[in-house]
């Protein structure tokens, strides 16, 4: 048991996606298991972008792939649309699947490498039968300059002629043939150039408006997700450290693990005085977590209560919600 | 000033079925010893090009070379990749993006190390062992014994990078080439490592010259920067006097699109749009011209020469901004 706390459920009638002491469990070397996903609960309002940061192995992709029912789930419950996905047989899913969809980190290698440009794109929806080949087509086009390539140019190009930034486009391109409800981006922008970042970040900000989506981003940068997102959810090993807005978590992180991931940030200043990396160390194995609070092992301000006990989500102010027994 | 490495008038390029393609256009770098040089740049402007061709390991037909290099007072700009080798043993050591590819994923890291501590260092097996260990305690491996029987596929990436690290300053380098050492690295490990090379830096007198497409990066880690457009150098100076006066668009719009902490949730972030120019067939003028805001008619036509104020800030750019010192 033990869950993370539901302090920061907020359900109402404009809920798209509610997540319920969600855990994925795998099985690792030595007949162990791994809590990827620990007893994880969230939910989403229709037309907001929820950002979930955390360092690498936290779980993040796990958590993004188990709400869509990529990966089995070992427990807790899925409402998408009102509808418990986890609980509905497969064809039933399959059904829900085009008003859910993914992008990946990696853009080039999330597209087969022998289809053009047009055929990758418009593959969901000849899969899904939608239109007729001429419709299709055009509804191509219009997806392609939607993302700000020019269909004309591109269309019969293969993606390894394109740079990561021009893939990652592609893939946007795709995931919203469908006119996806929901669409959940994991890293869309940690394998490219500072500069290309920010394209990619407005074109997402753009299509969201222009299709009304709600969106999770994941990331393992607060810095990156602070423009895009209006609620950021910062996750460690498997559970919810805080829920805040992007300026709280900034300007008042209480978490002592948000306050080090604030910390960690290159500011682009040489005159700013130089801070020793915020936080040292690995994250202790998921195979064998910290008991208690699971920061607690590189937290500076642990004492034996956490240890002992496992902290439960509190709002500490309106809308901001932590899991410490101390926070800052 | 008392150079390490001293690139003059580096030209790189590519025979390809398209053309020529021109990635490294006439570079002069200096790094003084024991300091820190960023060069920054976003992918494709040339960043790796000209560092791997300082270091003599381009090879292959179809690489067009020219200009010099001198590596502690040695000439070596024109030396093959073999000739340059020694002086990885003696003087250069490398790390880069994927610390994976430097690592032979079926050996135990306290092999490959040891070994190569034999090969570099003339060391006996017994000693390179106990040099391996303490290498990694040097890189901040919390159990150093323990890594080392361990197989590079069982280590967390920040890690890897560390292990890379340690095998490249087991010779005592005097200038470390770091391309990208922490781009593939979330940020709480990039900056534990860029933390690690700032001490390795002090503690053992090193140069080096770190590649990264970040400003954030170069801000806080190097002493100097060379910014790359196009295989062009395009704004030279010690890294303070750049934050405090850019003088060329391209860096000032590069340092905007950095996605920041302090800026103001649910807008737009500012970016540059467009992209690089082709490489295999530069348009004439300046090749930032066609994403520059303060681009003006003459920047279509001529390429800026690279004007250095006196105060050894050099920048090229013909409205430079807030106008030439
Ligand atoms: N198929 C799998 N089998 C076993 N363990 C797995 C599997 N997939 C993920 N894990 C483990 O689950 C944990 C969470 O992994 P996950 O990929 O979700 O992390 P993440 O937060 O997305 O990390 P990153 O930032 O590196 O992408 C890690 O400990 C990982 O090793
Ligand atoms: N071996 C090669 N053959 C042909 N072109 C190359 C080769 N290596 C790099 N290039 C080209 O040279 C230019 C500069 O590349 P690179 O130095 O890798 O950029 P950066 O490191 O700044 O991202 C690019 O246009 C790239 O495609
Ligand atoms: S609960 Fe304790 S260990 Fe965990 S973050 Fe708070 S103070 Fe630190
Ligand atoms: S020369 Fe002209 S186009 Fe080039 S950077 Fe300067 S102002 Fe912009
Ligand atoms: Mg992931
Ligand atoms: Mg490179």
């Amino acid at each position: 048991m033990a869950g993370s706390g539901k302090a920061h459920m907020r359900p109402s009638a404009d809920t798209i996606l509610s997540v319920e002491d969600l855990t994925v469990e795998f099985k690792a070397a030595g007949g162990s298991s791994v809590k990827a996903v620990s007893g994880i609960s969230f939910d989403l309002v229709r037309g907001e972008t929820l950002a979930v940061v955390g360092e690498s192995g936290c779980g993040k992709s796990t958590l993004g792939k188990a709400i869509l029912r990529l990966i089995p789930t070992s427990g807790g419950s899925v409402r998408f649309d009102d509808r418990d996905l986890l609980a509905m047989p497969e064809n039933e899913l399959r059904q829900m699947r085009p008003a859910m969809q993914m992008i990946f980190q990696d853009p080039v290698s999330s597209l087969d490498p022998r289809f053009s440009v047009a055929r990758l794109v418009e593959e969901p929806l000849a899969i899904w039968e939608r239109g007729t080949p001429e419709e299709r087509s055009k509804r191509v086009d219009e997806l392609l300059e939607a993302v700000g390539l020019d269909a004309q140019i591109v269309r019969e190009r293969k993606p390894y002629e394109f740079s990561g930034g021009q893939c990652q486009r592609i893939s946007i391109a795709r995931s919203l043939a469908l006119e996806p409800l929901l669409l959940i981006c994991d890293e869309p922008v940690s394998a490219l150039d500072v500069s290309i970042q920010a394209q990619i970040l407005n074109l997402l900000q753009d299509m969201k408006e222009r299709y009304g989506l709600t969106l999770v981003f994941i990331s393992h940068d607060l810095a990156v997700v602070k423009a895009v997102s209006t609620r950021i959810m910062v996750m460690y090993l498997g559970k919810v450290c805080e829920v805040a807005g992007p300026d709280t978590l900034y300007t008042s992180p209480r978490h002592h693990y948000t306050h080090a991931l604030v910390g960690s940030v290159p500011l682009p200043d040489p005159s700013a005085p130089r801070a020793r990396a915020a936080i040292q160390g690995e994250p202790p194995s998921p195979v064998d977590p910290p008991s208690g609070c699971r920061f607690r092992t590189r937290c500076p301000a642990a004492t034996d209560k956490c240890a002992a006990e496992e902290p439960q989500l509190a709002e500490v102010a309106p809308g901001h919600f932590v899991a410490c027994h101390h926070p800052r | 000033m008392n150079s390490i490495l001293s690139i003059k008038n580096l030209e790189v390029g590519f025979d390809t079925p398209r053309g020529l393609l021109q990635a490294v256009r006439g570079v002069d770098v200096e790094v003084p010893g024991a300091s820190s040089m960023g060069i920054v740049g976003e992918s494709g402007s040339g960043k790796t090009v000209m560092c791997r061709a300082a270091m003599g390991l381009l090879r292959g037909s179809n690489v067009r070379r020219s200009g010099s290099v001198v590596f502690d007072g040695d000439e070596i700009g024109s030396l093959d990749s073999a000739d340059v080798r020694q002086y990885f043993g003696t003087g250069m050591a490398m790390i880069f993006q994927d610390p994976m590819t430097a690592l032979n994923p079926v050996r135990r890291i306290g092999s490959q190390l040891a070994e190569s501590l034999v090969i570099r260092l003339g060391m006996n097996k017994k000693d390179a062992r106990a040099r391996a260990a303490e290498l990694l305690g040097l890189v901040r491996i919390p159990d150093p014994e323990a890594t080392l029987r361990k197989f590079p596929g069982q280590l967390s990436g920040g890690m890897r990078q560390r292990v890379v690290i340690a095998t490249a300053i087991a010779c005592k380098p005097k200038l470390l080439f770091a391309d990208e050492p922490t781009t593939a690295l979330d940020v709480t490990v990039q900056a534990q490592i860029l933390e690690l090379l700032s001490d390795l830096r002090r503690d053992l007198d090193m140069a080096m010259m770190l590649v990264t497409h970040d400003l954030g990066v170069v801000a806080n880690h190097t002493d100097y920067v060379t910014v790359l457009y196009a295989g062009l150098v395009v704004e030279q100076a010690p890294t303070r006097k750049l934050f405090a006066s850019m003088k060329m668009p391209y860096t000032e719009a590069l340092l905007k699109s950095i996605p920041r902490l302090d800026q103001p949730s649910g807008g737009r972030m500012p970016m540059i749009g467009g992209r690089l120019p082709d490489p295999t067939n530069p348009e004439p003028g300046c090749p930032f011209a066609p994403r520059c805001p303060y681009v003006q008619d003459r920047c279509r036509k001529e390429v800026p020469p690279l004007t250095v104020a006196p105060d050894g800030h050099a920048y090229r750019c013909f409205y430079p901004i807030g106008g030439n010192a």
